[in-house]
């Protein structure tokens, strides 16, 4: 196939070849960097929380009016025992918030008394000694917290628990060699001794401030009473979560009717809260998904529509070459070049385009640098597109009779 | 004559159906793609209180110093100390300080089961400040600030779940098993973004139910639902007396200023009343404040999602894609009618002639375009919900601007989009044409 004719041919339609050209590059350039996002949206809405997820259920617990610490407490110790009692529910276990939540305790930790800065951020988990059960996490070293070792708490009280436990990963941050159990951290309360490590807790907040410290938890022995609430995180036996989910809240009413279970968001499963945490990224996935999938079909019938313009144009051209000895194949042939020559200059163009673009939206968005493999991937459906698009009005002309050439019009 | 080039384009575009439909197709998708994000965009981004944005001030004053604040600036909210020395300096025409507070609500009929109405504890001047509209009654004055009294605003919405939309001022209502007195009832009032309590995340949540006097929480110790930042220092108290006296900071804080030189005066107060804190000893750094209106303020605070302006972006991208691929669409049908073009030049018809025929067609399909666009943008109003928090999606709608504006934006990038196409169909040779045939 020779291209040098092509060209010349091409020459002849500079505006034409242009703006199928700019067509390519720009959709290149979107397409690139919205598949890239929907890459990492996915990415994020499926990073694991640590828990044991299908069986859990978490109960937004409000009291009616206000009440103290101490009061607050014992109505929370009796709601456990009502729950615990449910034929339905496998363990309990009460605390300030849970994975995927949102919102929560943040705090610093440090490793020596006097240091200013803290070494790193960490979000705190309230637990008792049923959270490790509850939530199914996994110790890998050190021990549970005993009974004997939760303590009620207020939450303007001082956070300085006698003894903590850590996810794998904050360990791993603050003792690099490995050997966090027994090691002493500073919390903002003083002193605190780590007695175990659980292997994997996600942070209650998934947004990009809290990516800092994105599985770097905290638990601590306190049972959080405040009189504005607390959160019940139940594990159903299993197989048994929806029934549980209905007469957990019966219970807790028939008891004590003074309390407040929120109609939207008092008893949520695992996979309702997970659903709500992931909401826009799920929804920026799905966006993109569908403007790649109309910019592409728009790009193709542009390519549809201006190639079927050139044939039409060239019909008399076609007709001659035809006479003058040249096959279908040979026509075909030279329509697809001219598309993938179109194509590729389009593409180059497109490929910076695409960076440029992704270094803007780093600028400005904080987002990760563009992967080549997208851009690669963005080049090769372009170029198959393009033919896909080129072939139907080139196979029409390779139906031009060489007759075509004695007509006039 | 017009009439004659839409007549003469409504013929040609039916002559070419399929380049007609693509090209109608191509510009009702980019119009619509931009028009839905756009309608998020402005929801989300737009001045909550236009007419007074710029008299709305919030005082920030670093408590914590440069060794412990974030990269220099002061924190977003106020300790209850700095709040209730602002209020008492009370160097502003108006000014309020607020905190959330969710409270239990004992519905009168005995079977309905309690609910929490979320609100604010703030002060009375808060209503005139941010101008909210009143159904009955009024908001309270300096003297129930003063008297730490029982009273307390709802809204409308409460208002009618509780007394069936009656006029309920006078009445008496059970929050968190205190009684309250009715002093007035909010009109449906719900600024996007909530600009006054950005502190909290609440920039999109849903409307605040009560208003109570700051002055009687305090004294009830009523907590607040929002968030208490207490920075890595370690003042933060031990019970809730040294906890109101620490350093956390919880306390959204705002003063209307109406001329620059009052919000000048205003900067002299803070900056001499963060020099007194450090001659008390309590800051051993110099005074490190902040005085931001409305828009500076959500600007800080980065009040706009990065998903709207980024998905906003990439629609103008799709725009422009459909507007290249009209482009193309537009010439090769415009070029197809070069005898055409060369008849009608031949018998006299003049450059401007062919020029005014040519951008009437494309006038009409950008309408076509526009119409399209129009209906993808309505269905698509519906497709926002899965994209954004509800919260945000049922701020965008489709009203009549947006209306107005889609259609618009179709005609002129279609029109725009017409004149190469235009101009090289005008640069036909009319002899040339002729010869040819």
């Amino acid at each position: 196939m020779q291209i040098k004719p092509i060209l010349s041919a091409l020459r002849r339609h500079k505006a034409g070849t242009f703006l199928i050209a700019m067509q390519i590059a720009l959709t290149l350039a979107i397409v690139c960097n919205a598949l890239f996002i929907i890459h990492q949206r996915l990415a994020h809405l499926s990073e694991p929380t640590g828990i044991d997820e299908p069986d859990i259920f978490v109960i937004q617990n409000e009291w009616v009016g206000s009440s103290t610490t101490d009061q607050a407490d014992a109505k929370i110790l009796e709601d456990l025992r009502v729950l615990r009692e449910l034929s339905s529910v496998q363990d309990v276990t009460s605390s300030n918030s849970y994975p995927l939540r949102g919102g929560g305790w943040d705090d610093g930790i440090k490793l020596k008394p006097d240091q200013l800065q803290d070494t790193t951020g960490s979000t705190v988990y309230f637990a008792d000694d049923h959270f490790v059960d509850t939530l199914g996490l996994k110790l890998i070293a050190g021990r549970n917290f005993r009974a004997e070792e939760i303590s009620r708490m207020d939450w303007r009280d001082r956070l300085g628990p006698a003894q903590v436990m850590v996810t794998k990963a904050l360990a791993d941050k603050l003792f690099p060699q490995g050997d966090a159990v027994g090691k002493t951290i500073y919390l903002v309360g003083g002193p605190t001794t780590i007695v175990g490590v659980v292997q994997m807790l996600q942070a209650q907040s998934v947004d990009r401030w809290a990516a800092d410290f994105a599985y770097r938890s905290l638990i601590v022995p306190k049972r959080l009473a405040t009189s504005l609430g607390v959160f019940y995180i139940v594990r159903a036996r299993p197989g048994q979560l929806d029934a549980a989910m209905r007469t957990a809240p019966k219970a807790l009413f028939e008891h004590n009717p003074r309390r407040v279970l929120d109609d939207e968001a008092g008893v949520l499963s695992f996979a309702q809260v997970r659903s709500r945490a992931y909401e826009r990224d799920r929804g920026m996935a799905i966006l993109m998904g569908v403007i790649c999938v109309v910019l592409l079909a728009i790009t193709a019938a542009g390519i549809v529509g201006l190639t079927s313009f050139w044939v039409g144009q060239r019909r008399k051209q076609i007709g001659v070459r035809r006479a003058l000895g040249a096959t279908r194949r040979d026509i075909l042939n030279y329509f697809m070049t001219e598309n993938l020559l179109i194509s590729s200059a389009g593409a180059l163009i497109g490929v910076l385009l695409a960076i440029a673009i992704n270094l803007w939206l780093v600028t400005r968005f904080e987002m990760n640098r563009l992967s080549l493999v997208y851009v690669l991937a963005g080049v090769v459906i372009l170029l198959l597109l393009g033919q896909g698009a080129v072939l139907a009005p080139a196979m029409r002309a390779s139906r031009v009779p060489p007759v075509e050439a004695t007509r006039s019009v | 004559m017009f009439i004659h080039n839409l007549r003469l384009g409504a013929f040609s575009l039916r002559r070419n159906p399929l380049l007609t439909a693509l090209m109608i197709m191509s510009i009702g998708f980019g119009v619509a793609a931009s028009m839905i994000t756009f309608a998020v965009f402005r929801a989300v981004s737009g001045d909550p209180i236009p007419h007074k944005s710029s008299q709305l001030f919030v005082p920030l004053i670093d408590n914590r110093g440069p060794q412990y604040n974030r990269k220099g600036e002061p924190p977003s909210a106020l300790t209850y100390t700095d709040a209730v020395a602002l209020m008492r300096a009370h160097k502003a025409e108006r000014q309020t300080v607020l905190f959330p507070v969710a409270m239990s609500v004992m519905p009168g009929d005995a079977h309905r089961m309690p609910f929490k109405a979320i609100g604010y504890a703030t002060y009375g001047d808060f209503f005139p400040m941010f101008d909210v509209p009143f159904l009955y009654g009024n908001a309270w004055g300096t003297s129930e600030d003063e008297a730490r009294g029982a009273v307390v605003v709802i809204s409308r919405a409460l208002n009618q779940k509780l007394f069936g939309g009656e006029n309920s001022v006078g009445r008496r209502i059970i929050l968190d098993d205190k009684e309250y007195r009715i002093l007035g009832v909010t009109s449906d009032w719900d600024p996007k973004p909530r600009f006054y309590d950005m502190f909290n995340d609440n920039a999109y949540a849903s409307p605040a139910q009560v208003y109570i006097p700051f002055t009687y929480a305090i004294d009830q110790k009523i907590d607040t639902y929002g968030n208490n930042n207490c920075g890595s220092d370690g003042k933060r108290g031990e019970d809730r007396d040294s906890w109101l006296r620490g350093e956390c900071v919880w306390i959204s804080p705002w003063v209307e200023l109406d001329s620059q030189e009052k919000v000048d005066a205003y900067k002299q107060f803070l900056q001499g009343y963060a020099n007194d804190q450090r001659r008390a000893g309590r800051f051993n750094w110099a005074p490190n404040n902040r005085l931001r209106n409305v828009n500076q303020w959500l600007d800080y605070q980065h009040a706009v999602p990065p998903e709207s302006r980024i998905s906003l972006s990439l629609a103008l991208g799709f725009l422009v894609i459909c507007l290249v691929n009209t482009i193309g669409l537009l010439l090769a049908k415009f070029m197809r009618r070069a005898p055409e073009i060369g008849v009608r030049r031949a018998l006299g018809a003049s450059r401007a002639d062919i020029y005014r025929q040519f951008l009437a067609e494309a006038g009409m399909v950008g309408l076509a375009g526009g119409v399209l666009g129009l209906l993808l943008t309505g269905l698509g109003m519906f497709g926002v919900g899965l994209v954004f928090e509800p919260q945000i999606a049922r701020l965008a709608h489709l009203d009549i601007s947006l209306v107005l504006l889609t259609l618009l934006v179709a005609i002129a990038a279609t029109v725009l989009a017409a004149f190469y196409p235009t101009w090289r169909a005008a640069q036909v040779q009319p002899a040339w044409q002729l010869k040819s045939n």
